[in-house]
Parts: C-alpha cells; structure tokens; sequence
C-alpha cells in the first residue's frame, strides 16, 4: 500500500493535498498497489479524495486533531501505516509535514527524502531527486529501509483529477494523554488566499517600491491575477511587510509558475528562494540588477510606471478568456 | 534548566556550489564553512539570553561532524555556550544523525533541545522532529519567539497559513526561525573565552543510514533573459501564456 497524509484545513483539502494523492497514485501504479489517503480531524467530503487517486480513506475523526499536534499526528499516521502495511508514505512538505514526516519516519525506522521533486525512480533501487544547497543543485537520494517516506515539494506536479471515489473508513486511534502536551493557546490563519508555499503566481517586492505605502500597485497586479504576495528580506526586516512573506534563504523557499520581481535586486540569498520557479519576470531600474541573469523575462525601468501597464494586461487577458 | 544547542556547518551563502569525482561530492575547494544560519543568528542566542536572565543554567552545543567542523563549532562557543560535543562521524542521512545526537542527550537530561529550523546545505528540516520522536517528547517547529517560565514554554510558531500561540510543559523539542532574537557577533573576549571551553569528542553509535546521496546535478542554465519595453506588456502576457504556460 502507498500512503497518503492528507492534510485538511478547517475541514477542507488543500489542492497541495490533491498533489500529493496525484504523486501517490503514480507510485503505487509502478508497484502495482493502491493508495490509502489519511486525513486526521474533522473533515467533510473525504470521499472526494478518490477524484485524485485514493482509492481508500481511512478518517480520524477526532476534534482534538484539527489543530497540528506533531506527536499525536505521528502516532496516528504510523499506527496506519503499519495496519495497511505501507511501503510508502507520502506528504506535502509545507510547515506540518517538517513536523510530522520525520517522526513518522523516525518511528518507522524509513528512510527520508525531504523536498522530493522527482517520482521515485526505482531501476536501481529507489532514487528521489531532491533540491539542495539552497536550490543551487539538486541531489538524488537513494532510500535503503524498506519503508520510505517521501515528502513532496508543492506544485512539483500539478493536479489531475477524475471522477473516481474512495471507500471511506472511520478509525479511532488510542491516544495517551502525553500525545498531547502541545497546548494550543491561539490560531491566527490567513484566510482567503492561498499560501505563499502552495501558490501557483507570485508577485514580490523588494526595497525599489521605497516603502509600505507604495505596495498598492503590488497588490492590484496580484488581483488581476489571483497571485500572491512575497518580498525580498529588507522589506520584511523594514515591517512594510509581514515576515511570513519573506523569500529567500532565510525566508521561505517557493517554487510558483510565475514569480514576478519587482524592486528586487536579485542577491544570491534570495534568488535561493525563488529560482526554482518555473518563469521569472524581472521589473528593475538597473540593467546590471543580477535578477536579470536569472530571469525569463526582464523588463527595464521604473516600477511605478510599468506595474500598472501590466496589472491592464493581465485583465485584458483575463476578460478575453472570459469572453 | 539545561539548554542543547544543536549546530551543523553549511557553506557560506555566497559560495558557489560545484561537484567532483563525477558530481558524486561537493568540491570543498574554496568552500568557506558558517555556522548554520538559523541555530546561530536564533536558537544559539536565544539559549545564551534565556541563561543571561538566569532562566537557563547551562547552554551545550552538539554537532555531528568530523574534526574539520571545530572551527565552526569554536565559533559558536565564542558566541557564548559553556560547552560543546562532537560527535566523531560524518554523515548525510538524518536519521544517522538524529540517534546520535538523541543518544548524547538521552544520558544528559536536557530540559530543552533547540534546532534550526533547517540546514541551508541540505534543506531536509527534519533534524528536531526526528530526534524529538526518539527522545518521545513534544515537538514545536518554526518557532519565531520564546519564553520559558515555571517549567514549560510559551511561543509563537509559525503553521501552514498562519501563525499559532501555544504553551508546553518541559522537556521538549523546538526548531528555531526568525523572529526569535537578533544575531550578534562575538566579541574578542568570547573568542579568548572559546579557546578554552570544553569541546568533548564522542564516538559515534552503531546506526544504520537509510539514506545515501548517489549523485548531485546543477539546474540548467537559463538560456537569457528576453527583455521588453514598457508598451509591450500585452506581448509579455502573451508570451507568458503562450511561451512560457504559466497563466
Ligand atoms: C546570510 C544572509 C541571508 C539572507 N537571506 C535573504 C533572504 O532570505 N531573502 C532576501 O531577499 N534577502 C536575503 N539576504 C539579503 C540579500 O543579500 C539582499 O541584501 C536583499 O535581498 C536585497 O533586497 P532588495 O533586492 O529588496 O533590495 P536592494 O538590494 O536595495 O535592491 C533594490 C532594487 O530595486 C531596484 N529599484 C529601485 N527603484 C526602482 C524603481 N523605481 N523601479 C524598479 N526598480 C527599482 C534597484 O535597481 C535594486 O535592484 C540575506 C543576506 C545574508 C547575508
Ligand atoms: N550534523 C548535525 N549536527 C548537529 N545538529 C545538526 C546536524 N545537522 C542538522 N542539525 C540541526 O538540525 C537542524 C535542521 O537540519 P536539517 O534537518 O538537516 O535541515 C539544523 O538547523 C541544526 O540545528
């Protein structure tokens, strides 16, 4: 059996979840097995999971889930395991799965591949291509436990669906009261876009927009394209922005589609973040600006003229394909 | 309450990467090896304050490593730190790394184990969750400011979409981000300070490594930027619709 966490929030299914079940299926089509999703907490609708590839969900439907506590998703997500006999156990490598795949590979004695962009390719033993240094190179790692887990990097793939359903199962899990020291005081989730590490489109900033007050034109290109925001280190440092957007070596590692720079310079630090990116547009003043060694497409002059332009472009397009 | 600092060298930021022996190993020529960025600028000072204020008794400093990371970890201990632990192997694979570290700590009760949140080398941030699972004690990533009073923690971490409080009970677990403290510099007495402190050498335990690095491969080059002018932003949607599939 190939497993699958699949992760919820406030009850529904993040499409990097989708990814990760598309991922599981390719796998388990290779092993000539099946693909069991794994969805803890209160959920609705899990059957949908099948639309993806699972062809089994087994539910934990304990409120006490529904917040990340690693140690009790560990035991949990083990405990299936080993019942459905796993050979593999796949995750989406954002925040909770750095808490959780390792402890389930720990207490599985599996091997680890953490930032997986490669299926695994298995004609001589089990090789995954993996990121490193930052995204200056990539490595392949060979898996030698007879269980693995493999954590995927988001948007590596996409996601394919179909009109297929899986047999859902509800399951309890004996926890102890110590899988459960975390104490959860407060959440506070940014609700109605999607995070930065699943996002597809990215627009960011960098210390050319001169100040907070001047993201504006930032934001309404992002709308015309339903992108979200990022921003270079000194921007977030500066508080004109949260720090949850700051991308680069320090900051969080993406790897959208489209990532558009604007005002940034193009360091080494956060180029480490972003240059995975499947296309790069680059707005600078500065024609010897680095960023634009490492773009697709570059264009050269002053933001606050050419980001408006741009912003019209992309809602002409978008009203066209709506026509 | 006893503090362990767990530290791992990466190369410099800037450095550029290459490989050897048929891009099976990094070429360590030039390299210029830092202190991970996240235990250092983080999880080493926040540990050094929380001693300061007479919270913490003692901070230790752990690496997995062979001789050639003393430097890096007498760096640390002249940030401060009162004493430091080589364990004398080298090694890829996490789930090496994590027993031994959790077999030092398991014999030396340590309140609290603080990581980065991630190695910029090798960008697994697996390290804190695996040792916390073989210490079975809880586990809070990316945490981005602490406190400890009264026997547990009280921090701020951040989650998938947003940000979370929460309180735990020592002993625990916790990898470390920004937000947690400001990077100092040592200064020339740490530095005489370090030279000094103990830096105990141990031997490794017998672990299988479950993982190996059969190769490494550069990305590809881009082939040059295509540059446009400031009227030609319908062209740029259109190649990046056409050209470039990515809206
Ligand atoms: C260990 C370490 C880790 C780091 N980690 C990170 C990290 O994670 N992320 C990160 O981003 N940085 C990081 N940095 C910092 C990094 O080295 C750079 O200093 C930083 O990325 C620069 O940010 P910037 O491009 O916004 O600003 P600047 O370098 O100041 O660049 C501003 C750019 O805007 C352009 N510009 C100015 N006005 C206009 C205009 N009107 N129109 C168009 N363009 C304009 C300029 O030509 C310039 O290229 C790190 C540094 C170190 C040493
Ligand atoms: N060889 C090592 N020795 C000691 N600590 C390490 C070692 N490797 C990683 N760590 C710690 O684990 C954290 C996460 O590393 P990683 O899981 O490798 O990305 C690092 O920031 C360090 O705090």
């Amino acid at each position: 059996m190939i497993l699958v966490f699949a992760e919820q929030n406030n009850g529904s299914f993040k499409k990097a979840s989708f990814e990760a079940i598309n991922y599981a299926s390719k796998i388990a089509a290779n092993a000539g097995t099946q693909v069991c999703a794994v969805v803890l907490g209160e959920a609705n609708d899990t059957a949908i999971l099948g639309n993806y590839g699972a062809n089994k969900v087994i539910h934990i439907q304990d409120a006490r889930l529904n917040n990340l506590e690693a140690k009790a998703y560990s035991k949990a997500i083990s405990t299936i395991a080993s019942q459905e006999n796993a050979q593999v156990i796949i995750f989406s490598n954002n925040n909770t799965a750095k808490a959780v795949a390792p402890r389930v590979a720990a207490r599985l004695k599996a091997g680890l591949v953490a930032g997986a962009i490669s299926l695994p390719d298995t004609s001589n033993g089990f090789v995954v291509k993996k990121s490193v240094f930052s995204g200056k190179a990539f490595a392949f790692v060979n898996v030698k436990s007879a269980t693995k887990v493999i954590s995927l990097t988001p948007n590596s793939f996409g996601v394919e669906k179909t009109d297929a359903v899986a047999e859902v199962a509800t399951q309890s899990i004996d926890f102890g009261a110590n899988d459960f020291a975390v104490k959860v005081e407060s959440v506070n989730k940014i609700t109605g876009i999607v995070p930065l590490g699943e996002a597809e489109l990215v627009v960011s900033g960098g210390r050319g927009l001169k100040g907070p007050e001047n993201w504006g034109i930032l934001e309404d290109l992002a709308a015309s394209i339903g992108a979200t925001l990022a921003c270079s280190r000194p921007v977030a440092d500066s508080h004109w922005r949260p720090h949850h957007e700051h991308v680069g070596q320090t900051g969080g590692t993406i790897r959208p589609n489209l990532y558009i720079a604007v005002g940034i310079s193009g360091a080494i630090q956060h180029l480490a973040g972003v240059n995975s990116s499947k296309a790069i547009v680059v707005i600078n003043k500065d024609p010897e600006a680095p960023f634009f060694k490492a773009g697709d497409y570059g264009v050269l002059g002053d933001a606050f003229e050419i980001v408006p332009k741009l912003t019209e472009a992309f809602k002409k397009y978008k009203a066209a394909q709506h026509a | 309450m006893k503090i362990l600092v767990c530290i791992t060298k990466a190369p410099d930021t800037t450095t550029k990467i290459a490989f050897t022996d048929n891009d099976t190993k990094l070429n360590e020529a030039g390299v210029q090896w830092i202190i991970n960025p996240y235990e250092e600028w983080y999880a080493l000072v926040r540990a050094l304050e929380l001693k300061e204020a007479g919270i913490a008794s003692a901070v230790h400093l752990i690496t997995v490593g062979k001789a050639d990371t003393e430097p890096v970890i007498r760096k640390a201990l002249a940030l401060g730190g009162d004493e430091a632990i080589r364990i004398d192997a080298d090694s890829n694979d996490s789930f090496y790394i994590a027993s031994q570290i959790a077999e030092y700590a398991k014999s030396h009760s340590y309140d609290l184990v603080m990581m980065g949140k991630e190695s910029i080398d090798y960008n697994n941030a697996s390290m804190g969750a695996m040792v916390a699972e073989m210490l079975d004690l809880p586990y809070i990533t990316h945490v981005c400011k602490l406190d400890v009073a009264n026997g547990a923690v009280a921090v701020n971490r951040e989650i998938e979409g947003g940000e979370e409080s929460d309180t735990c009970l020592l002993p625990l677990v916790i990898s470390c981000q920004k937000g947690m403290s400001e990077a100092r510099i040592p200064n020339m007495r740490g530095i005489m300070a370090a030279r000094t402190k103990p830096l105990n050498v141990v031997a490794p335990i017998a672990v299988d490594e479950l993982t190996s690095i059969v190769s490494y491969e550069m990305p590809v080059q881009k082939t040059g930027v295509k540059m446009l002018n400031i009227d030609q932003m319908d062209e740029l949607v259109r190649l990046l619709h056409e050209e470039a599939k990515v809206i």
